[in-house]
């Protein structure tokens, strides 16, 4: 395995300790749309996202409210607070997206030009692959937001 | 099989010096890097040791010169090869003190030993309504074989809980031994503890009602004196790669009165005597239990291990180690927001501890930035766990080859944690 970076804290830099410290969107939602719950058994790390969908014109709803629950490390808990605050506002397609691009930054692939501003913040979970084993703390919330994708489109998009 | 000791001399006295541990710490060429620019630190030895040169030579040893089936040829290398692999089973024998070669059978460590007696004496002698006791404190090795036997047959686990400072409720494990109890398994050393649990009580309790008891040694045998008379136990488990040998070899010993009543538990060579499509006829033990051909390289890797251990001697081991665990548990005690878990009276080299401030995966991430390797989570044992009301704990776990000066780098890295996180 590689060595860590040379400044071997670099993984708690100012944005990861903020979303750490101050988690976003963690109160429970009434009434969700879509709910999933992901669990780590190796270190019982677990990621529960709730989401509420508005009417959007078209064919796509949007996410309207969003809660992001995690135990564990620091790195699910910002990775959890991050995504929550990211998906506001987002068609489900662009969640999809989003989701699929985050991965896409956490396994080394290269990113399309417009990645950069897509992710934004999460930017600053790009450090987390320099800890392979932290990697799958940073994806569980994430895991969680794919599950309930799946699920949702298996029951059909609710409101249309 | 080859007799190589290393750097220490075969003839222990008085206690471990800092002059020992120097020598000992050359066997273990692992030891001699850097990790993350920093020397490492290595206090994962719970999960699994290190090796020493002795094993890794005695390993190599038998790829270079004697690779051969055992027990099959007539061939020189075959009779080396099992000569070599025999070997290691009369030293584990004199190790544990067993009264028989014969009864010590090779598996492929604790998990398996633990399985083979549940899928085989639990198969032939349990029935519906039956009892099996195990501690508060077990691994999830000696939890999850009862509780699929318990749904196969429908035997009860019923489960010894334990104080605060992680000492078993003597009185509550005699209120459980009843007319229903079949079998006693119990750890002898807690993984995430440290506990050393009064296994000579527990057989002598059992024993007065004619109950047999198994001992998880796993976490025992690479740190304390083992005598299975002396314990009066009745099957004892432990694995390779815990006590300075290779992965995938373990032992299973076992009464041999015992063992000839139990039926085989894998089938396949090496395990039967006779074979026709009517009937086959099983070998004798430890044969009838070593279906396949077995781990060779792994069995006298083990032998080596175990002499090994005998050259430094198991009282001294156990000296130095529990004057370390002391060193580390007050040093630890002096730094605000660490909370030790297990705190009983008669421990061994563990120093299993929850922060406040930080989760353990990030104190490992930190540590490990510092050279410094723990294990962090449940330790497969999420009871425990559930029993403090802690997610998981970072767990720094001693051996000889450890130094006071290991245990103060560990308290610096801690501090480094509370420097990020507090």
């Amino acid at each position: 395995m590689a060595s860590l970076p040379d400044n071997p804290d670099a993984l708690y830099g100012d944005v990861i300790m903020d979303h750490y410290r101050s988690p976003r969107h963690r109160a429970p939602l009434v009434n969700a749309d879509i709910e999933a719950e992901e669990f780590n058994p190796f270190c019982g790390d677990r990621a529960t996202l709730q989401l509420r969908l508005g009417h959007a014109d078209g064919t796509s709803a949007s996410i309207q409210d969003v809660s992001a629950l995690a135990e564990g490390c620091s790195i699910i808990q910002a990775s959890a607070s991050l995504l929550a605050d990211n998906l506001q506002g987002r068609t489900l397609e662009q969640a999809a997206d989003l989701s699929q691009l985050f991965r896409d930054l956490m396994q080394g692939k290269p990113l399309p030009a417009v990645a950069l501003s897509e992710l934004g913040d999460l930017e600053a979970l790009e450090v987390v692959r320099q800890y392979p084993v932290r990697i799958k703390c940073a994806l569980l919330p994430w895991v969680a937001l794919e599950e309930g994708l799946r699920r949702l489109n298996r029951r059909g998009t609710p409101g249309g | 099989m080859t007799a190589a000791t290393g750097n220490v001399h075969a003839s222990p006295s008085g206690p471990l010096t800092g002059d020992d541990v120097a020598r000992i710490r050359q066997d273990f060429p692992v030891l001699d890097q850097l990790i993350n620019g920093k020397p490492l630190v290595y206090l994962d030895n719970a999960a699994t040791t290190q090796k020493p040169r002795p094993v890794i030579d005695a390993i190599s040893n038998y790829y270079l010169h004697n690779n051969s089936n055992v027990h099959r040829g007539v061939h020189t290398l075959s009779q080396r090869a099992t000569d070599d692999y025999e070997a290691g089973r009369e030293a584990v024998r004199r190790f544990i003190n067993a009264p028989s070669a014969d009864e010590i059978i090779y598996v492929r460590g604790t998990t398996e030993g633990l399985n083979l007696v549940a899928s085989s004496y639990g198969r032939k002698f349990f029935s519906a309504g039956d009892e099996v006791i195990i501690t508060g404190m077990e691994h999830h090795s000696n939890i999850v074989p009862w509780q699929i036997l318990g749904k196969e047959i429908g035997i009860r686990l019923r489960v010894i809980p334990f104080s605060n400072q992680g000492e078993l409720l003597m009185d509550e494990y005699e209120s459980m031994l009843n007319e229903h109890t079949r079998l006693v398994s119990v750890v002898h050393q807690s993984n995430a503890l440290g506990t050393i649990n009064p296994v000579t009580s527990i057989v002598e309790l059992a024993h007065a009602r004619g109950i047999p008891v198994m001992i998880d040694a796993a976490q025992s045998i690479p740190h304390l004196p083992v005598d299975v008379q002396a314990m009066g136990a009745d099957f004892l488990t432990f694995s390779g790669h815990k006590m300075y040998g290779p992965t995938g070899i373990g032992v299973l010993w076992g009464r041999a009165d015992l063992l000839n009543e139990m039926p085989p538990y894998q089938s396949g060579g090496e395990m039967i005597r006779s074979v026709t499509y009517d009937e086959t006829i099983y070998n004798v033990i430890p044969h009838k239990f070593e279906a396949g051909t077995p781990d060779i390289a792994g069995a006298i890797g083990l032998g080596a291990a175990v002499e090994y251990l005998e050259a430094i001697g198991m009282d001294r081991i156990a000296a130095y180690e529990q004057a370390l665990m002391r060193y580390g548990a007050e040093r630890l005690a002096e730094i605000e927001g660490v909370r030790l878990i297990g705190t009983a009276e008669n421990r061994g080299g563990i120093l299993s501890f929850y922060m406040e401030c930080a989760h353990a995966h990030d104190i490992g991430t930190i540590l490990d930035a510092q050279g410094i390797a723990v294990r962090t989570g449940h330790h497969c044992a999420q009871p425990v766990m559930a029993r403090y009301e802690v997610p998981a704990t970072v767990r720094a776990s001693l051996s000889f080859y450890n130094t006071t000066e290991e245990i103060d780098a560990l308290i610096e890295g801690i501090d480094r944690v509370i420097e990020v996180f507090g």
